[in-house]
């Protein structure tokens, strides 16, 4: 696949003017010490061997240049020629994204072949920039001759790709009168469209996955993300453009979650990295995404998603790059006005892939062998994440949705530990939620939401003012009632007095009736705010009518012997949108309490 | 392994590097060998050898320094008098339908008197990594014959699903059980066990149950014992599974790769890496071992448009029982689910000891159920995995209260608890269930409780059971 960092390199021109070719002195898996190599530069991307495998200069060390190789090195020699670049690993960033798949350099990995890595030449993924380079887009544009446009301006669109607005802007660093635009019409990548002053504007751009795009301003994040689960939206909701982790043991629903998540959140765009995660996994997710219809445009959902698949069998530097290469297709969205999400699935492997090279390269190691950048590493790439004013004056986001395998299920891990500090919102995924069928298995305990409040005034200024009141009762019952159970266990449950009962009866009816969620039901895989509203008003309106009754002549046993199950079944029996039909079920459940009186 | 050399004709061939550095433990670190190329494979002789030929891997090059890892280990040999000839790119076997009926040593060799394996093409053990975009998503499933397993975790065609046990437990038996008897009902099954630091009285055993099928030539067996060397183990399950794509992306077939026990493979990698000085991870082992692991578990699945698929069985002991040792855990990071062993059941006589509770298959629903198993299947297997663990709660209010105290529903439960296990779980070491049997079972099991507990079960399938 070696040929193909042409394609990383956006087909440009080589080096300018200089020939610079060293020679590797070391090879130790991804590890690459080279020689001779005089005028490189951190962060530069060479290329190693005869078959230019695409590599990123890490460190510089006297005349020893360390490069951290992004493919196999198998057979890769001392004395192999090496070449310089003369600029850093950097994502071609176009209009063919959305719809995609592509691995963590974003190479496209539907023109492929079906084993990757086979020599360059003789596999059929060799060439497979050649196809990408001939493709024409519609062009579209939206300025004239004499205009005088800024960084961020939109210059033209390029309909028909992907289900939402594809603009090409004005890049970052370039400003003034344009020169000339291109008639509407088709055009590869690689022409230029646009001229602004003296830069040629083409489809596609090249942006360093390292280096945050720029904006004008960060704007304060106070509207929600509707993820469409009930547990988020209700009880640990996340802003857009903030970050939010989820920390969870094998087995306990992490990618399903993070799926129904890719599914049916507001967002505008996703980007979806599988780095380091299960090939059978992803060839289901690609399934999914292509069968499944978008709710809000009538396409298939994913022609607005783009996925970055890395799995854990590819090749492992390649797995820490996928992460940068996401958030920066995310940004290049951003930039044109739209909100957009990274789902990084998992962000733990990509601290190992740290910890590897770190390894091998003898940096020293702190925590349990992670190398001490691993924390401002974390809080870095969390910062990512935000609400900004764009370089073309528009409002639009980030926000990053990050993974993490707690080796054993321990939380106190390094990679869990510093990712807990660097994000606004933490969604602990419990193992005895999991063990006991609870799905999402999000733990109430363990997890928080730090814009609890400001969202609170968000819904309250768009026609919901009881969501804090509402978000605040949940957590209160879901606590006492974790208090009272483990009291009950050890006195039993019947010597607690009537109104305790009741709050253990709420619990469970938030627990099954509220909390879970079953992804695989048409009608229960996602709910809008408005029905999670109506099934949490339901419940707690019984919960205060039980509460009504304990006190009169009713004893809590007879309550707990009511057949709830109208409430339980409410949300798996009415549509995604159904909120009166909630309602009614919730008036309904009164009649029957209202009965025992 | 005379019939593992590389193509010949390469140039460097020829050369012989003999200037030995270091020798240490599994390692031989040889000067003068600029331009052999990192992962390349070498043959070693030691004068002390009588003419035998030791087989390397390289794991670094640097300047003019070349670390071979030893396969045999270096024992015996010495710093004047070790050859060793670099073949110039990594290590490839043969592959194709020669494997199958044979039985061969941890690095391929044959151990059944036969000829050395050969075929017409050869492939990089360290194969590639499949583009997940052409993968097809497993489904249908493989027929185990254990009724544990078919009935409440099936095993999806292209799934990777370890059975974890702890040390005593009979997993090697199941784990020859399901080599033994396994069939996806379709012709051209077949199975590769890659057995890794087994006893010899257990490579016997193993050996013993997998004889038919090895006759049919059904299967191919690779065997590194305990007193085999031990970095050997770290090439096994790389043959185990180059073989096994091949018969599945090229002949179409469908292929179970057994690899037991996935612990001492994974020892014999911290053995190197230690010998290597590399940073210690968790419990000593390599940083990389999510990586390692996964660069085999990963070489299962199915391809789009092609017919056959690889589906990996590995078997992990857990040192001491501990579900969060890095083996284990790794393991369960990576694999689809997990068949887990009990020692209580164990202790009650029940083979095999599956704990329904415990196991799970992710990918169950692909591979069970209408149009793959039977219509009802699905419904089943929900149903009885709930009842158990409702009936896992009442007998721990049992041991406080007294089972007298319990309600009559809490005492089908418990009859359920116990029926599940004696008379759907427990089978005989030699005895292959049909899918229909085990189904019958699961209803009798079922139908201990009265009809109005069996809420998992849609109309349409009960009255399907009672028409029948």
């Amino acid at each position: 696949m070696g040929r193909e960092l042409s394609v990383v390199d956006g087909g440009r021109a080589g080096p300018d003017g200089r020939s610079p070719a060293g020679s590797v002195l070391r090879v130790s898996g991804p590890l690459v010490e080279v020689g001779d190599l005089p005028d490189v530069a951190i962060a530069e991307l060479v290329a190693l061997g005869p078959n230019g495998l695409p590599g990123e200069v890490v460190a510089i060390r006297g005349a020893t240049v360390s490069v951290q190789a992004y493919e196999y090195t198998g057979g890769l020699a001392v004395g192999s020629p090496v070449q310089a670049l003369g600029r850093p690993l950097s994502a071609r960033l176009g209009p063919d994204l959305l719809g995609g798949v592509f691995d963590g350099l974003l190479r496209p990995l539907a023109t492929a072949g079906t084993w990757l890595g086979v020599t360059a030449g003789t596999g059929p993924g060799s060439g497979a920039g050649a196809g990408a380079k001939d493709r024409t887009w519609q062009w579209r544009p939206r300025v004239v001759p004499g205009q005088v446009v800024t960084a961020g301006t939109v210059l033209g669109t390029v309909p028909d790709v992907g289900a939402v607005e594809h603009r090409v802007l004005a890049p970052p660093g370039t400003g003034g009168e344009v020169s000339w635009v291109a008639d509407a019409g088709r055009y590869t990548e690689a022409q230029p469209v646009v001229c602004v002053g003296r830069t040629s504007v083409r489809l596609t751009e090249l942006w360093p996955v390292r280096r945050p795009r720029p904006v004008t301003a960060r704007r304060l994040a106070d509207q929600p993300l509707v993820t469409g689960q009930r547990v988020l939206d209700a009880v640990f909701p996340v802003a857009l453009g903030t970050s939010v982790a989820v920390p969870g043991g094998f087995g306990t629903g992490k990618t399903m979650l993070l799926q129904q998540i890719a599914k049916w959140c507001s967002a505008d765009v996703i980007v979806y990295v599988g780095c380091g995660e299960r090939g059978n996994e992803m060839a289901d997710v690609l399934d999914e995404l292509a069968a499944l219809a978008d709710p809000r445009t009538g396409r298939r959902l994913s022609e607005r998603i783009v996925v970055i698949a890395n799995t854990s069998n590819m090749p492992m530097m390649a797995r820490e790059a996928s992460i940068y290469t996401g958030v920066t297709v995310a940004e290049f969205y951003r930039d044109m006005g739209h909100d957009a999400v990274l789902i990084a699935d998992s962000t733990s492997r990509w601290a190992e892939a740290l910890r590897e090279f770190g390894s091998r390269s003898g940096a020293m190691p702190t925590e349990e062998g992670y190398p001490a950048a691993l924390a401002s590493a974390l809080a870095a790439f969390y910062e990512r994440a935000g609400r900004v004013q764009t370089l073309g004056g528009v409002d639009a986001s980030v926000t990053i949705v990050g993974a993490v395998s707690p080796p054993g299920g321990d939380t106190t891990e390094p990679v869990t530990a510093h990712t807990q500090r660097s994000v606004r919102s933490l969604w602990n995924l419990d193992r005895a939620l999991a063990y006991a069928r609870h799905y999402p298995a999000v733990g109430w305990s363990g997890s928080f939401a730090r814009d609890v409040d400001r969202l609170g005034a968000w819904y309250a200024a768009h026609g919901d003012p009881d969501w804090a009141r509402r978000r605040a009762r949940v957590a209160g019952l879901l606590a006492e009632a974790d208090r009272l159970t483990d009291l009950a266990e050890l006195v039993g449950a019947g010597s607690l007095p009537g109104h305790e009962r009741v709050v253990l009866l709420a619990g469970r009816l938030l627990r099954e009736g509220v909390l879970q969620q079953n992804a695989l039901s048409a009608n229960d895989a996602h709910c809008t705010a408005a029905k999670t509203a109506a099934l949490v008003d339901a419940v707690l309106a019984a919960v205060d009518e039980c509460d009504l009754l304990v006190e009169g002549d009713v004893t809590a046993t007879e309550i707990e012997e009511v057949d709830f199950s109208p409430l339980l079944r409410a949300a798996q029996d009415t549509g995604p949108d159904d909120a009166a039909g909630v309602r009614e079920r919730g008036t309904r459940m009164l009649a029957v309490l209202g009965g025992l009186r | 392994m005379t019939d593992l050399t590389l193509r010949t004709g390469a140039p460097r061939l020829a050369v012989e590097h003999s200037a030995v550095e270091e020798l240490r433990g599994p390692l031989l670190v040889l000067r003068g060998t600029t331009g052999v190329g990192w992962d390349e494979y070498a043959q070693i002789r030691g004068d002390g050898d009588g003419g035998a030929v030791r087989h390397g891997l390289v794991l670094e090059v640097d300047r003019d320094l070349a670390v071979v890892q030893v396969l045999e280990g270096t024992e015996g040999l010495t710093r004047g008098t070790t050859h060793a000839r670099f073949s110039g790119t990594p290590l490839h076997v043969p592959v194709g339908t020669g494997w199958l009926g044979r039985v061969c040593n941890g690095r391929g060799e044959p151990v059944d008197g036969g000829p050395p394996v050969s075929g017409r093409h050869r492939a990089p053990v360290a194969g590639h990594p499949l583009n997940p975009v052409r993968r097809e998503p497993p489904s249908q499933p493989v027929i185990t014959g254990i009724s544990a397993i078919d009935a409440l975790t099936t095993l999806v065609r292209g799934q990777k699903l370890p059975i974890f046990s702890v040390a005593g437990l009979p997993h090697l038996e199941l784990a020859a059980q399901v080599a033994a008897q396994a069939t996806t009902g379709a012709e051209g099954f077949c199975v590769v066990f890659g057995a890794m630091g087994l006893s010899h009285a257990d490579a016997d055993a193993v050996r013993a149950t997998l004889d038919d099928r090895l006759a049919a030539g059904e299967l191919l067996l690779l065997v590194n014992t305990a007193d085999d060397p031990v970095v050997e183990r770290t090439l096994t399950p790389r043959i185990a599974l180059t073989v096994a794509e091949h018969l599945a992306f090229e002949c179409g077939r469908h292929v179970l790769v057994v690899l037991a026990d996935m612990t001492s493979y994974a020892e014999a990698l911290r053995e190197v890496s230690t010998a290597r000085g590399e940073m210690p991870g968790r419990r000593a082992y390599p940083g990389y071992l999510y990586s390692d692991l996964a660069s085999l578990y990963e070489r299962c699945g199915r391809i789009r448009g092609r017919d056959g698929s690889v589906t990996i069985l590995p078997v992990v002991t857990m040192p001491a029982g501990d579900i969060t040792h890095p083996v284990p855990d790794l393991t369960g990071y990576i694999t689809e689910g997990q068949v887990v062993l009990s020692p209580e059941m164990h202790a009650r006589g029940i083979y095999p000891p599956v704990d329904p509770l415990q196991s799970l298959s992710r990918l169950m629903r692909h591979g069970a159920g209408p149009g793959r198993t039977r219509e009802d299947h699905l419904e089943l297997a929900a149903q009885l995995l709930a009842a158990l663990a409702r009936a896992r709660q009442a007998r721990e209010l049992a041991e406080i209260v007294g089972a007298s105290a319990l309600s009559g529903t809490d005492q089908y439960y418990l009859e359920l608890a116990t029926e599940l296990e004696r008379r759907l779980v427990d089978q005989h070491p030699g005895e292959r269930r049909s899918l229909e049997d085990t189904l019958e079972r699961c209803w009798q099991v079922a139908e201990i409780l009265p009809r109005r507990e069996l809420t998992m079960l849609s109309a349409r399938v009960l009255a399907a059971r009672d028409g029948g």
